[in-house]
């Protein structure tokens, strides 16, 4: 009996050894996972009312805590250019959580992270106020602002610039916009009122993992041609020569549904065309037959390459937001208007920037990045990313060939209005159908073509063809200068 | 059997050390709590503090002439964990509530009781003699939560509550006593037969259909206890506790086999069956899908985020934001304790929870009789069985069900229940640990219904 007692009691230990791996489990192997998990208050509520760092752009607090009089919270969350950097700061809401980077960098803005373990046990043994690390983005404030002027009041548009060759954001925004201290405010009933309200406006980003420039699915468009184009390059089968059929109309067996050219250029003066000429007038049948050629497979690996279909909110901290896969089990129709950017191809402003970035660097995508430092509250750097290649999405060659033709585009085709005089700029527009006589417009593109400096991406949803042409090409120019003129 | 060869030694003096040691850490730990809530000091601290000091003294000076030779581990590592309950429990309250003082009240009930247990009950052999009874009582407590008028309803989904006036009580916490006690009543008359008849198939030996009666008792009162009461661990913890002794009385693995595929098939078919045993079971595997948040798995997930945000070292005493866990006093205190302590100090707590059952264990070498063996086995097992449910259930390693963590966990039926094993654990192992009882065996019957086991161990596969 006394063998099956010590059995019973080995069953018992076995038991808790079971307990204490969960424990461990908890408390330490997963316990980052736990305390980032976005239903997890816990960070917002234990460091509500601290000294939270702050986020700085171009040496100006675009968020920062202040002090209050209040006995029971010590520190308001204020954003001084609300309505400018929403979408990048988020806000810090008490009862609401956290979104944009307060949310994803809110372990080092609340000097939680790893980084500032010293500072932590100072601030310990000194008794002094927890203070959290201060973030410094690469955003320029006078282009930001020159941007979000660019998307007139009631547009729903985003733009966003960057630097081809390091990846750093220079500006990003999305309009309509919001005001983030109505969100933090200390106030629950206030709170919870002018979050209401916020929700109901159509097309806001309180939520930046859901939306914006970085997470809006929208449909391409033309500028989805440039895959078309570095596709049929990569494949062998074409090159700078080649000749692609240019008919009017696309047939396809047993149906009938035609594919149309695009209707405002100069497509319907030639039955074949180059790929200069189609690019520049946006012809849509030369790259439905190419994509119909070299199938579906090899132009969804190109989407891939140029990183459609990724993760790219997080790369910029900014939270979630995948493109759509290139679609799935295609007939030929369906491939012909994927092709062309229409049907299922959705993708973000930010993914379409980068692609721009890709064919401006030679091939090489850099990493997206919108921190340029991070600082102890001492003002010490304690980290500052490095640029960084994301991967490769085509070859030089490839890419220089696309250069130039994109550079026509803009001297020959119909981004005329993108023209920098003394500057050669590279460029493509779209213009995507949204199926009730809008579409969004889109203009992507970089200067100077031979040394690229700038890239500028915009798309403005919901508009007709001549406000579209007005607002894409013509502002992306004003963008180009500004930034080459600094 | 390991007999002790050398001379007793009673050990009151080491009891009284380690006792001054628990309590000034369930002490300690109190005085803490508040310092961050400016409540530090307060009247409710030195109420609670001198009357659980009291209690324990008075226990250990009952123990020293009552029931010298008892184990002297056992009362420390209890008012260690009962202090460190009663201050989270304090710190937990919010301002007009008292459940601190409410848990102190039980406290003092239940330590009347084990007392009482330990004054009046010269030798547990005694307890014998109530097998049948006690099957009667197990079966009244659990039907008591079902009768109405007494039934306190179905509160939090379980049907488990009894009403007096304005006071709730588990009867199934005592329940899980008196089974203990008819089980190894039961086993300890009947193991020869269990063990002799039936039939053999294969290397496994059957046991007859009419000896198998307790064990498809023990079956249906689970199922029962599930199916009525919609109370998931009591079901599991009655059964364990069933298997266990089955086992310890037999040695035979056969039974484990039996036990563990009824368990699986009645956990199978459950798991089908019953709606509340499928959105537990839901919950547990998508606990952290929004909706199933919203809908049953809040407070197990905020239980983790409060244990991550403790890590390793915890948060410190009063510096944690439990309260933000439903039920952070109750069902989740061992989350409570691990934002706080930390994992080391969870660590501590779990550890103080394995040495009290192993004391159990130990106690159920060192007795002589086979009905003490089985009762202090039973028991103990049920113990760490429980704690393994709850604490398998916070920390999500298992679905959460509605048992309490003995000694910590705030309420009263709990700390009886767990008092009274505690009395009868230390009377085991005052017989186990004292010099051997040379007084004349009642001259009537054989020596299994004495209780006394006497070699007969030969036995063992016939």
């Amino acid at each position: 009996m006394n063998q099956a007692v010590r059995h019973a009691w080995v069953a018992a230990v076995a038991m808790f050894a079971l307990l204490f791996g969960a424990i461990s489990f908890v408390q330490v192997v997963g316990a980052d996972d736990l305390k980032t998990n976005p239903l997890n208050q816990r960070a917002i509520l234990q460091n509500y009312c601290n000294d939270r760092g702050a986020i700085i752009v171009g040496g100006t607090p675009v968020a920062e805590s202040v002090e209050t009089t209040s006995e029971t919270c010590k520190f308001q969350r204020t954003y001084p250019q609300p309505e400018l950097y929403a979408g990048i700061t988020g806000y810090f809401s008490k009862n609401y959580g956290a979104t944009g980077l307060e949310q994803t960098m809110g372990a080092e803005l609340a000097g939680n992270s790893d980084q500032l373990f010293l500072d932590r046990v100072g601030q310990l043994f000194l008794g002094n106020q927890p203070k959290g690390a201060s973030v410094e983005l690469t955003l320029d404030p006078q282009i930001q602002q020159l941007v979000y002027n660019l998307i007139p009041d009631g547009q729903r548009g985003s733009i966003v610039v960057s630097n081809p060759k390091t990846g750093a954001i220079l500006a990003m925004v999305s309009k309509p916009s919001y005001n983030p201290n109505l969100i933090a405010t200390q106030d629950p009933k206030a709170e919870s009122a002018n979050i209401n309200e916020l929700v109901k406006v159509p097309g806001i980003n309180l939520n930046q993992n859901v939306s914006g420039p970085t997470g809006e699915l929208l449909a391409p468009g033309s500028v989805f041609k440039l895959v078309d184009t570095a596709a049929a390059l990569a494949s062998g089968k074409y090159n700078k020569d080649s000749v692609l059929p240019n008919p009017a109309e696309m047939p396809f067996d047993g149906i009938q549904y035609k594919l149309p050219n695009y209707a405002g250029g100069n497509c319907y003066t030639r039955d074949t065309a180059g790929f200069a000429f189609a690019l520049q007038q946006s012809c849509n049948t030369p790259f439905a037959s190419i994509a119909l050629d070299l199938g579906r497979d090899a132009i969804a690996a190109q989407y891939k390459k140029f990183g459609f279909g990724e993760d790219v909110g997080d790369q910029l901290k900014l939270g979630h937001a995948e493109g759509n896969s290139f679609p799935d089990n295609l007939d030929a129709p369906g491939l012909a208007q994927s092709a062309i950017g229409q049907k299922d191809v959705r993708v973000t402003p930010l993914q379409v920037n980068m692609m721009t970035n890709a064919i401006a660097n030679g091939g090489a995508q850099m990493a997206p990045s919108l921190i340029k430092a991070l600082r102890s509250p001492d003002l010490r750097v304690i980290n500052e990313p490095q640029p960084a290649q994301l991967r490769t999405s085509t070859t030089p060659e490839i890419a220089k060939q696309i250069t130039e033709w994109m550079t026509s585009v803009v001297t020959d085709g119909i981004a005329k209005g993108a023209a920098v005089p003394g500057v050669q700029v590279a460029g493509k527009t779209g213009t995507a159908e949204l199926g009730n006589g809008t579409n969004n417009s889109w203009f992507t593109g970089f200067a100077p073509a031979d040394n690229p400096k700038v890239s500028v991406t915009i798309v403005m949803e919901g508009v007709d063809i001549y406000a579209g042409a007005k607002l894409t090409s013509p502002n992306a120019k004003k963008i180009f200068e500004a930034v080459l003129n600094k | 059997m390991s007999q002790v060869s050398s001379v007793p030694k009673p050990r009151r003096n080491v009891e009284l050390a380690l006792l001054l040691l628990a309590l000034a850490v369930g002490i300690g730990a109190n005085m803490l709590v508040g310092v961050d809530q400016e409540k530090a000091f307060d009247s409710d601290f030195w109420f609670q503090s001198s009357l659980l000091a009291v209690a324990a003294l008075v226990f250990h000076g009952v123990l020293r002439f009552r029931a010298k030779y008892a184990d002297p581990v056992i009362l420390p590592i209890v008012v260690a964990l009962n202090g460190l309950g009663l201050a989270m429990i304090h710190r937990l309250d919010a301002p007009g509530e008292d459940t601190g003082n409410n848990q102190l009240r039980w406290t003092l009930i239940a330590m009347a009781v084990a007392i009482a247990v330990v004054f009046f009950l010269k030798d547990h052999r005694i307890l014998r003699r109530f097998t049948y009874i006690s099957l009667a009582a197990s079966a009244l407590l659990l039907i008591l939560p079902l009768v109405p008028g007494i039934s306190a309803g179905e509160i939090l989904g379980a049907r488990v509550w009894i009403r007096f006036g304005p006071m709730t009580f588990q009867p199934g916490e005592v329940a899980k006593i008196t089974l203990a006690i008819f089980f190894a009543g039961y086993l300890s008359s009947n193991r020869d037969l269990i063990l002799l008849a039936g039939r053999k198939i294969g290397p496994m030996q059957f046991p007859r259909f009419k000896d198998m009666g307790p064990m498809i008792t023990a079956w249906l009162v689970s199922i029962g206890v599930l199916i009525f009461q919609r109370d998931l661990g009591s079901s599991v913890l009655f059964f364990g506790l069933f298997i266990v002794m089955i086992y310890v009385a037999t040695s035979r693995i056969s039974w484990v086999v039996i036990g563990l595929a009824l368990i699986l098939g009645g956990g199978f078919v459950a798991a089908q069956v019953f709606s509340h045993v499928q959105q537990r079971v839901y919950g547990w595997l998508n606990a952290f899908s929004p909706d199933v948040y919203e809908n049953g798995s809040r407070q197990v997930i905020e239980g983790l985020f409060g244990m991550a945000n403790g890590g390793l070292v915890g948060t410190g005493l009063g510096q944690g934001r439990p309260d933000l866990v439903p039920f952070a006093n109750s069902d989740m205190i061992i989350a409570s304790l691990g934002e706080e302590l930390g994992l080391i100090g969870l660590f501590a707590v779990v550890l103080l929870y394995l040495l009290f059952f192993t004391r159990g264990f130990r106690a159920a070498l060192g007795t002589r009789d086979a009905f003490g063996k089985l009762l202090a086995c039973g028991l103990s097992f049920a113990v760490a069985l429980q704690c393994f449910v709850v604490i398998g259930g916070v920390t999500r390693l298992i679905p959460l069900t509605g048992l309490t963590t003995p000694f910590l966990a705030a309420g009263g039926s709990s700390l009886l229940a767990n008092w009274i094993i505690v009395g009868l654990l230390l009377m085991i192992s005052h017989v186990a640990r004292g010099p051997v009882d040379t007084t004349p065996l009642p001259p009537t019957g054989t020596a299994a219904a004495t209780g006394i086991d006497t070699p007969t161990e030969a036995v063992k596969q016939a």
